[in-house]
């Protein structure tokens, strides 16, 4: 705690308005190393909880992945790694220029400091632009999540005037800010406003590379189209192994059923105690348990019970292919689940930078004051970070 | 303030310099002054109004509830709707309290108002967040009642999947509703931890906070921690709801107990935001009306800490019944008994410092007893809970709904009023009748127990919760029940009606306010008895002596002018890391 040599005397008169409480001090502070060290700590608990917010999601993954690895494998292999591995790239890249910021910041570079903060927000408009053309291609293909999915392996281009423009939908926002962007910038080029042209100019240059990154995932795409599917559609291999491990898979459940079927069962039960305790016609739960138990027991041809296995069993599937809504869909609706929220988060990020880099024109930061420059940055950090784990996690781990 | 020393591009709008004779609720005037303002006072002050006005609407659901089980097959909610009427009711009951009112009632109510001022602190390290806070708060609510409007909610406050992903009631509106409630909750928690750990002023060490504040940081370190993980729990239920991601929902190969481990890693570390706050509250209660040292100090504030991380490690607890494996259930039963030991070390060691107190018992005091020995009602019949064997009888019975209610009503809500009777002088300015306090503070005890006491009785005869009829065979107990909840809802007209009198809600009808408050009507010894009542904007109109919280030697009471005075500056008052010389020790007066 560096704040002890400001004075614990606050007269009335002068509540904090000493002549060494310089604007950018906001009044209940008394210096500005302790205004600096809240923000910093605020931050960083904000990136606490925006962790465990994620956290949810990876243990969903890890929960599914571990109940279905088959078709985590299978479905993995839609993703084109080739736009995945483009895209960490322009993050890490922009994570460098987010840094260099906070540096511009702290040594008052304030030219270097909208270049930086600029190029930031270019990385994550390229970063967006690729995403949309991954999104678009599978929504045309209909690998959707579970309630929509729409795949069909016999036919995986459906014509595209069956279902509607998909990249036109995602692009037509960007497209409307990158024309009101020309406009302005045109407006205040023509009425001489100089600080406005100064943030006009590199945000058209910021909304023009959203262009670039589908330019590029089109290009990638189209190149990637025959080898990539070929993985997929034409090489059984995936499908096959993944049949042969759901049958393994179906009798493990087999097994397991019974014990849901007792339902609430914690011990291994004893077929013997149900029935003494079922002989009290009130114990509903018990002699209906039992009859499903019976009746299990007699379509899986076992007795056994497990009690470890019950959750297993509660969601292994019968059906054989991966390709099938209840099966592939969990894939995809993960999928969706991890890379939109991440996505908003960028959008949420270029909101911020956005503000920065106005801030940046007007020089409001200086050698004392460049924490906002700092706690966008750590934000940025984290959202690159989360990405670094998703990328793996979803298109490289087979 | 010399002239023009108010920076051009200030980042606080300030409603106004005080003078000596203005406080925060009279140093700017207007509606807009409020609406806008950052002042964490009266945030808090905004919130306290807000979680009645909650807990005013949930309560009286709780009583048509229980008016409607005065009779075996039901009293209010007649025909074939019947029962979804009465599932409707419960759920908005529940989730109305626990969302709207008991989360935000302490940290958010009373913390706001306090944490900087028992600090010493001017306001809280962000107070624009801070307002932010309150309006999402807001939102949230409006969102509740929405749902409500658009199609009754019945899923419980659970949200239990599978039953919230097929229910065609507004499922969707009420998780957005609780979704935007928590953002609320994490930035309060935020908010607070970062005021605690740097805005200390010099002096104010670790260890020389008041327990309230330690209590306070341990709530926020769950608030942060947990409730993102509801979040986005909340979250993939919408979404299974409009795309069917199949993550919860079994029709799409979607696993519901996943929902459950969810729900509750979140949701049991929230029982601990409701109830560390409260402990906060009776550990100073106790000590300022015993006027003797709290027993334990560091025992208490690392307890609350401990309570706070255990606290993350039993949410199992609830799902015994749910198919999980007997090793898994035998883990969190044993954790769910660790718990308790903190919870133990905080009951004895107030215990102990009653012991040769000299206890006055004042209204606050009185809450604070009642506290006590419905708190530990609760926490023990807690571990009937956490046993394995018992639970899988008392599971989803009245048994647990009284247990709850003992620790929530009986622990929360209590410590809540003790804690509002306690502070209100300094918030408000006006003392409030005695009598009238401790009438409220017998009645809500007597009405408290007589509803839930029978509960216990009737869940462990398998009366099941959520159900809107009964066996004639549990009537009797039921109507107990029933009384004893408008005997509760009774005493708690009675508290309101004591304190709106104080501040001269009803001097139209001739009944005078209350008398205007001392700096240190208790003889309390933190900080915020050293500022005037009501504090001035800024909290302090000279630096507050930083002393030991529980060092009441150089306290007295001054009869003549009914108040406590310091007699002798035996404190010390600024520590040694501190070169300068102590300002001239703050007496009492304005
Ligand atoms: C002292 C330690 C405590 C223990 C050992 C404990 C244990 C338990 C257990 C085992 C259950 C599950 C019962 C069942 O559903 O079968 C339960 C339910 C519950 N407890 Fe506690 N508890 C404790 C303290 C608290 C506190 C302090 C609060 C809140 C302020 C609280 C609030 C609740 C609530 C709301 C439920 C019911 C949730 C529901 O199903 O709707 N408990 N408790
Ligand atoms: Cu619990």
């Amino acid at each position: 705690m560096s704040t002890i040599e400001a004075s614990p005397e606050v007269g009335h008169d002068e509540h904090g308005h000493d002549h060494d409480h310089p604007p950018f001090l906001a009044h209940h502070f008394d210096t500005p190393e302790q205004q600096f060290d809240s923000g910093k700590l605020g931050i960083w608990l904000f990136l606490v909880t925006e962790v465990l917010f994620f956290s949810g999601m990876f243990c969903a993954y890890a929960i599914f992945r571990a109940l279905r690895p088959e078709v985590f494998e299978g479905c993995s292999q839609f993703l084109n790694t080739k736009l995945g591995a483009i895209n960490t790239g322009v993050l890490l890249f922009s994570s460098l220029t987010m840094a260099w910021a906070v540096r511009c910041s702290q040594l008052e570079q304030h030219k270097g400091l909208v270049g930086t903060l600029a190029a930031t927000l270019s990385c994550a408009m390229i970063f967006l632009g690729v995403k949309a053309i991954e999104y678009s291609h599978k929504f045309g293909m209909g690998l959707l999540p579970a309630g929509l999915f729409a795949y069909d392996p016999s036919n995986p281009h459906p014509d595209p005037a069956g279902h509607p423009p998909y990249l036109a939908y995602i692009c037509a926002p960007f497209a409307l800010a990158l024309a009101g962007v020309l406009v302005w910038l045109v407006v205040s080029a023509v009425t001489g406003n100089k600080f406005q042209f100064a943030i006009a100019k590199p945000l058209s240059v910021v909304c023009v590379c959203f262009f670039v990154g589908v330019g590029l995932g089109t290009f990638l795409e189209s190149g990637e189209e025959s080898a990539d599917h070929v993985d997929v559609h034409a090489d059984p291999n995936g499908l096959a192994t993944a049949s042969v491990m759901l049958e393994a898979e179906e009798s493990a459940a087999a097994d397991a059923a019974p014990a849901i079927a007792a339902s609430g069962a914690m011990i291994p039960v004893d077929e013997s105690v149900l029935e003494i305790l079922a002989t009290d016609p009130t114990n509903v739960g018990v002699v209906s348990g039992l009859n499903a138990l019976e009746q299990q027991t007699a379509a899986a041809g076992t007795s056994t019970v497990t009690g470890d296995g019950a959750i297993l069993g509660a969601i292994t599937t019968t059906e054989i292919d991966v390709m099938t809504p209840t099966t592939a869909g969990v894939f995809f609706s993960i999928y969706y689940c991890m890379t939109g929220i991440h996505a908003i988060h960028i959008l949420a990020g270029i909101g911020v930078l956005v503000w920065l880099l106005v801030r940046a024109v007007r020089q409001d930061f200086n050698r004392q004051y460049f924490g906002p420059v700092d706690y966008v940055g750590l934000y940025w950090h984290l959202v690159d970070l989360i990405w670094i784990y998703l990328f793996p996690l979803l298109y490289l781990i087979r | 303030m010399s002239a023009g020393s108010l920076p051009s591009g200030s980042q606080v709008k300030d409603p106004g310099y005080p003078t000596p004779s203005e406080n925060y609720l009279t140093n700017s005037k207007g509606i807009l002054s409020w609406i806008f303002t950052l002042d964490h006072k009266r945030i808090g002050v905004m919130y306290l109004v807000g979680v009645t006005l909650a807990f005013g609407v949930a309560g009286l659901l709780a009583l048509l509830i229980r008016l409607h089980l005065f009779q075996p097959d039901g009293m209010v909610f007649q025909g074939e709707e019947a029962n979804n009427w009465y599932n409707q009711v419960f759920t908005l009951h529940g989730a109305i309290m626990v969302f709207l009112f008991i989360i935000p009632s302490v940290p958010a109510a009373l913390g706001n108002f306090l944490v900087p001022v028992m600090l010493g602190a001017k306001d809280v390290a962000f107070p624009r967040l801070n307002l932010c806070s309150f309006y999402l708060w807001v939102f949230g609510a409006l969102f509740f009642v929405s749902a409500l409007c658009a199609s009754g909610l019945d899923t419980g406050w659970t949200f239990y999947t599978p039953y919230s992903t097929t229910t065609d009631s507004s499922v969707i509106l009420a998780t957005s509703g609780a979704f935007i409630l928590g953002f609320s909750s994490i930035f309060t928690g935020l908010n607070f931890i970062v005021t605690i750990n740097t805005m200390r002023p010099p002096g104010m060490t670790w260890f020389r906070m008041p327990l309230f504040l330690w209590a306070t940081y341990a709530t926020s370190i769950i608030q942060v921690l947990a409730t993102p993980v509801l979040g986005i729990t909340l979250l993939l239920l919408i979404a299974e709801r409009t795309m069917h991601i199949g993550i919860f929902d079994p029709e799409y190969n979607g696993d519901p107990v996943t929902f459950q481990h969810f729900f509750w890693f979140y949701s049991h570390p929230a029982v601990y935001i409701m109830i560390l706050p409260a402990f906060g509250i009776i550990s100073d209660l106790i000590s300022v009306h015993s006027h003797k040292r709290i027993f334990g100090y560091r025992f208490i504030a690392y307890s609350s800490i401990a309570i706070a991380l255990l606290g993350f490690l039993v949410w199992g607890h609830h799902m015994f019944t749910a198919g999980m494996s007997s090793l898994t259930t035998i883990i969190f039963s044993a954790l769910t008994f660790t718990v308790s030991v903190p919870s133990a070390i905080k009951v004895f060691n107030w215990l102990a410092t009653m012991y040769k107190g000299s206890i006055s018992l004042t209204t606050p005091m009185c809450y604070a007893l009642s506290f006590i020995f419905l708190f530990t009602i609760g926490g023990l019949t807690g571990l009937h809970l956490g046993t394995l064997a018992t639970d899988m009888h008392l599971h989803d019975t009245y048994f647990v709904v009284a247990h709850f209610h003992y620790v929530m009503v009986g622990g929360t809500l209590v410590a809540f009023l003790g804690g509002v009777f306690h502070w209100w002088p300094k918030m408000f300015g006006k003392m409030y009748s005695e009598a009238g306090g401790r009438l409220s503070a017998f009645l809500v005890f007597a009405g408290f127990n007589l509803t839930f006491l029978p509960q216990f009785i009737l869940g462990s005869r398998g009366m099941p919760r959520r159900y809107a009829t009964y066996d004639p065979e549990f009537a009797g107990l039921h109507q107990m029940s029933t009384y004893g909840s408008m005997l509760l809802g009774f005493g708690l007209l009675v508290a309101l009606f004591v304190l709106l009198r104080s501040v001269g809600a009803f001097s139209r009808f001739g009944l005078a306010c209350g008398k205007k408050a001392p700096a240190n009507p208790w003889g309390g010894a933190t900080l915020e008895w050293q500022c005037t009542s009501p504090p001035p904007f800024y909290n302090f109109e000279r630096a507050p002596a930083v002393g030991d919280p529980y060092d009441f030697s150089d306290l007295e009471w001054e009869a003549d002018e009914e108040r406590y005075v310091t007699v002798e500056p035996k404190r010390e008052v600024i520590p040694e890391e501190q070169p300068k010389p102590a300002p001239a020790h703050a007496e009492d007066s304005n």
